[in-house]
């Protein structure tokens, strides 16, 4: 089989059999930026200034980047040599500037960040932070569309994560940090406001689920609201009484707080979140379902809500993939 | 679906592109719920093997498709490393039987259809 090459800037790289446009950048000690080499998060967008790229390499893409050749590096797996650059990049960011940070349980923050333009985005949807050496992550908005300049966020720390222990101990009020235009196709549209939903989310999960929930119920949606939210333990839970706050507010919106191990607290049922759902709400037929956090439980109640009788369009998520599998 | 007539496709006699994507959610839905073969579609995202079925499915009805022996042989290659054989192929053949039944397609048509997929069996199984 031929060889395929990948010309960037005079720099030549050879793509292996079975391996990425970014895994061979890397492999070749290219600087290429990247976050979760799984398609998600965008940061990896590349353009092909001769031949179009693969179509699996354009997955959830703008149709205008499709139509000038952008794709992503780390889904790419090369059908012919290309030419590629990297600059250019259409990802835009505006400063921001962080103005509240407190806990949320021991492992999460709650960050608040004042955006110097305001921000079109979708409740749901998640942008990509960049610190000023140039290290990005993404992370999901957590409020509704009502302040679109004071955005909130809600990270978890993870033991070794370069950018969340970062945020947890170096990052402090008053600092800056770059926010990008939202992306991501997991979020809330006020249209069949009488649709039933479902929300999974773990850990973190609850940020994007929580801009989604306020962002309905902003809008009178009528259908009946349920959400569940999980951690292996109570300690990993948070906002169980702004939630039963919101829940005795809103006659439809259903919350059930789970912990996967260890002893439950009353009010709180034993399981994981998407195994209590699934039990609770066995006929899915009809409903919209938002599916966040561990890609495991994401992967898996997406089957799930889908064998229940929901339809594949009607599935919205976002796995929370980090570089690493360690996240649990 | 629409009455035979002589000089009609098969793809066309079934009700063309519109009864795939009615016979895509039922058939995956199926396939997925089988407990003899459902690990084989375990690591693959849920979107992509929507659309992977509808090929499969076009391929069968007799529809457009570009695919070769050697391209079915090179999709289930890693399936067959994870022990993919006749057992597995025959459960899939009574899905794709069991769809268009619920689908009201005619017998005769299930059997045309039937004897498509059955052709690939050697590429699919890798031999
Ligand atoms: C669409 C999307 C939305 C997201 N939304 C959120 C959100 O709202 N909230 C949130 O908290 N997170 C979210 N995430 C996850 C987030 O983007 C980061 O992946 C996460 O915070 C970890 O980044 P990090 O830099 O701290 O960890 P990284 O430095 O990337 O490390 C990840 C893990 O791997 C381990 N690790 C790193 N290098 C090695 C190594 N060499 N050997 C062994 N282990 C190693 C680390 O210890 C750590 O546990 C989201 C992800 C995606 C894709
Ligand atoms: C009945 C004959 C079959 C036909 C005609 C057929 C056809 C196809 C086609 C057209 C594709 C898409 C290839 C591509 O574009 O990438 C595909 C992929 C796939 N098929 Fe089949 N298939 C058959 C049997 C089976 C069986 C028996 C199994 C397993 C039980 C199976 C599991 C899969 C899986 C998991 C994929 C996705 C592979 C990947 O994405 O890595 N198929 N098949
Ligand atoms: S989309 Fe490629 S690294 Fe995230």
């Amino acid at each position: 089989m031929a060889l395929k090459k990948i010309l960037l800037d005079e720099h030549e790289t050879v793509c292996q059999e079975g391996e990425t446009v970014l895994e061979a950048l890397l492999r070749d000690n290219v600087d290429i930026p990247f976050s979760c080499k799984q398609g998600a998060c965008q940061s990896c967008m590349v353009r092909s200034l001769d031949v179009p790229p693969p179509a699996h390499a354009q997955k959830g893409l703008k149709d205008v980047l499709c139509k000038q050749n952008h794709f992503l590096a780390c889904l790419c797996y090369p059908e012919q040599s290309m030419s590629i650059t990297l600059g250019h990049q259409p990802e835009y960011f505006t400063e921001g500037a962080v103005i509240a940070k407190e806990l949320l349980n021991p492992e999460t923050v709650l960050l608040t960040i004042q955006c110097k333009d305001a921000l079109d985005y979708y409740a749901g949807q998640f942008v990509n932070l960049k610190r000023a050496d140039g290290l990005i992550r993404s992370y999901s908005i957590a409020n509704s569309r009502r302040h679109a300049e004071k955005l909130t966020f809600h990270i978890r720390r993870l033991a070794g994560g370069k950018f969340s222990e970062w945020v947890h101990q170096e990052l402090n009020v008053g600092d800056t940090i770059s926010v990008s235009d939202p992306q991501g196709l997991c979020y809330y549209l006020p249209d069949k406001m009488e649709q039933s939903l479902l929300l999974i989310g773990t850990g973190s999960g609850l940020a994007p689920l929580a801009g989604i929930i306020h962002e309905a119920l902003e809008h009178g949606h009528t259908g009946e609201i349920h959400l569940y939210h999980g951690s292996r333990e109570v300690d990993g839970l948070y906002w169980i009484d702004e939630m039963r706050e919101l829940a005795e507010t809103y006659e439809n919106f259903h919350y059930t707080p789970c912990v996967s191990r260890g002893d439950a607290l009353e009010g709180v049922a034993q399981g994981r979140a998407n195994d209590v759902a699934m039990a609770n709400i066995p006929d899915l037929k009809g409903w919209r379902v938002y599916l966040c956090g561990h890609p495991d439980m994401v992967n898996q109640a997406k089957r799930m809500a889908y064998l229940n009788g929901a339809s594949l369009q009607d599935i919205y998520s976002d796995a929370f993939h980090v570089a690493s599998p360690t996240l649990d | 679906m629409s009455e035979a007539t002589p000089n009609q496709s098969l793809f066309e006699q079934i009700g063309g592109e519109a009864a795939v994507n009615a016979a895509v959610d039922i058939f995956y839905r199926k396939v997925l719920a089988d407990y003899r073969i459902n690990r084989f579609f375990d690591n693959v995202d849920m979107e992509q093997q929507a659309a992977k079925q509808k090929a499969f499915l076009t391929m069968a009805f007799g529809g457009p498709n570009n695919y070769t022996g050697t391209d079915m042989r090179n999709a289930h290659a890693r399936l067959v490393k994870m022990g993919l054989d006749d057992s597995h192929f025959d459960a899939v053949m009574e899905h794709l039987g069991g769809t268009l039944k619920e689908l009201n397609v005619s017998d005769n048509l299930i059997a045309q259809v039937a004897a498509i997929a059955e052709s690939t069996r050697n590429d699919v199984l890798g031999r």
